[in-house]
């Protein structure tokens, strides 16, 4: 069984069909990429799996549970994490708040013993604390752990999105477009984190992506889309030189 | 000298039921965007919930106190699962509607329940009728405003330890600035929503209630709330601390305004200060420049 499964999913905004009839099913341990020109409907799969949408038609299934009409709030408690495009941190908060934030889904303590800050509240705190050290070693960011994400530059700021991303200790990660706005380097140290990613943590990455070296390097299965539809699947280098991707790209 | 200080610890104590009608204000609008016009017709509900439980039903006054505070915390979720969370999404406009609308409805229906004579609520505060103030030295403080003042700082307390230290406060907290990353964190944004109703309509029970000794419960107490708008822009609409500090300041200035200034300025003083507030600082005493991304 497959670790997550989109079966014949659809979405349509009025006669605007954004997803059609879109099926592909992500395996335990690997990089699955989604590529296509702008408007293909990229964004709009990862909108539905992190439940933004409702699909038209189609199920979502992850490890064999059928995640379709979750509520949004629930993905993170099951081990789907994300980040996006533009970048939604909490922005004037430091680095490390933001980190704890992710934790927030692992919290079971409650109100009564929070404010009383008992000894228990205190463990799980240092717990936390210490889940969260491990995200910033594990992505080099103990020199801004304590400064506001407002100040930060933008390459950070994408980086700290993956550290908070994998503070929920997700199973599979979603990367919208991790290397938009980076610059070569910046897309370089990506390309090695999410491989890391990858092989350290033993978690599944779905990502959709413009960049076709980054793609290249690090992806084991690609999937094109065009107009909602789905072009090609395989390898990056069968996908890249399926007649029809070339054509979408192309125009030709 | 004994005069000023016996104004400003009136004006400190008016200021405190200001500081908490526009931490009501604040709170909504910090984690919804929704400005809620009917805050001052809560603060009046909550009095006359207050008046019902232990005036009418001769309930323990504590035992009341709470319970108008319970009933109120419900109706405000309820007021944003039933008028606000339909509406959301919708211009700003439609929002600020609605809740001028309830604030209206409100009062109305108060009227047809309550009548409109003043009502008044017994407190323990005064301990009879003819010696209910404190004196230090000459300085004579009447009960009900130390009670409002313990009661506010008291409040401010819990509510800080709420909002800094339990993961339902730091879950608000996150879903005021970033809606959509609080989602992905598993954050229940609707739930918070209501909750953050509920503790601002909390907020506003506790002020309506430590107010009815000195103004009555009647149904056009609520106009209160418009003098609380100042306090609320003062502090830099958006800022917890800032409402607080601003109400206060609104409340001494007003106070010392009626005391020194010849009649008719207590009245206009906190809108004067609004108004040179926008002019020379419109980001309030504590506010924060935050711009959206487009």
């Amino acid at each position: 069984m497959s670790l997550f499964q989109v079966d014949n999913i659809s979405l349509h905004f009025g006669g605007l069909r954004a997803v059609d009839d879109v099926s592909f099913a992500v395996e335990k341990g690997e990089v699955f990429t989604i590529i296509g020109p702008n408007g293909a409907g990229k964004t709009s799969i990862f909108n539905l799996i992190s439940r933004l949408y409702n699909p038209t038609a189609g199920t979502l299934t992850f490890e064999g549970q059928d995640i379709t009409k979750l509520p949004p709030h629930e993905i993170a408690t099951l081990g789907i994490a994300r980040t996006f495009q533009n970048i939604e941190l909490f922005e004037n908060a430091s680095v490390l708040a933001n980190l704890l934030v992710g934790r927030h889904c692992h919290t079971t303590t409650n109100v009564l013993t929070e404010l009383l800050f008992l000894p228990s509240v205190r463990k799980a705190e240092l717990a936390h604390r210490r889940a969260v050290e491990q995200v910033i070693e594990f992505l080099g960011l103990q020199k801004y752990r304590d400064m506001l994400i407002a100040g930060l530059p933008y390459g950070v700021r994408k980086v700290c999105e993956v550290a908070r991303a994998l503070c929920t200790e997700p199973k599979l990660l979603l990367l919208d477009e991790p290397s938009s706005g980076l610059n070569v380097e910046e897309t370089s140290d990506m390309a090695f984190w999410i491989t890391d990613i990858k092989k350290e943590l033993g978690i599944t990455v779905l990502m959709v992506e413009h960049d076709m070296t980054l793609v290249n390097r690090v992806s084991d299965r690609v999937l094109a889309l065009n107009y909602g539809k789905v072009l090609a699947g395989g390898t990056p280098a069968q996908v890249q030189s399926h007649p029809d991707v070339i054509a979408a790209y192309l125009g030709g | 000298m004994l005069d000023f200080i016996q104004q400003l610890v009136n004006g400190i104590a008016l200021g405190c039921v200001y500081g908490l009608i526009a931490l009501g204000f604040v709170l909504i609008y910090k984690a919804t965007e929704v400005v809620n016009f009917a805050q001052g017709e809560l603060l009046m509900l909550g009095g006359f919930f207050a008046f019902t439980f232990i005036t009418f039903m001769g309930l323990n006054y504590w035992i009341g106190f709470l319970l108008a505070v319970i009933c109120m915390a419900l109706l405000g979720s309820t007021i944003e699962r039933v008028v606000v969370r339909p509406i959301l999404g919708y211009p700003q406009f439609s929002i600020v509607m609605a809740t001028i609308g309830l604030g209206f409805f409100a009062r109305s229906v108060a009227g047809m329940i309550w009548g409109t004579d003043d009502l008044k609520i017994d407190t323990p505060f005064s301990r009879s009728v003819t010696e209910n103030v404190v004196r230090i030295g000459s300085l004579v403080i009447a009960d009900d405003k130390i009670s409002i003042i313990v009661a506010t700082v008291l409040l401010c307390i819990v509510l800080y330890l709420f909002f800094s230290r339990t993961r339902m406060g730091i879950a608000m907290q996150a879903t005021s600035q970033n809606m959509l990353a609080a989602y992905y964190m598993g954050i229940p944004v609707k739930r918070v929503f209501s909750l953050i109703w509920a503790i601002s309509a909390a907020v506003a029970c506790f002020a309506g209630i430590l107010l009815a000794p000195s103004t009555l419960i009647h149904t056009n107490v609520g106009f209160i709330g418009l003098k609380a708008f100042p306090a609320a822009v003062l502090g830099g609409f958006g800022s917890i601390p800032g409402a607080l500090v601003g109400g206060i300041i609104i409340g001494v200035i007003e106070q010392l305004a009626g005391f020194y200034l010849p009649q008719g300025f207590k009245d206009v003083a906190a809108y004067i200060v609004l108004l040179l507030v926008l002019w020379f600082k419109p980001d309030g005493l504590f506010g924060m420049k935050m711009r959206k991304k487009v």
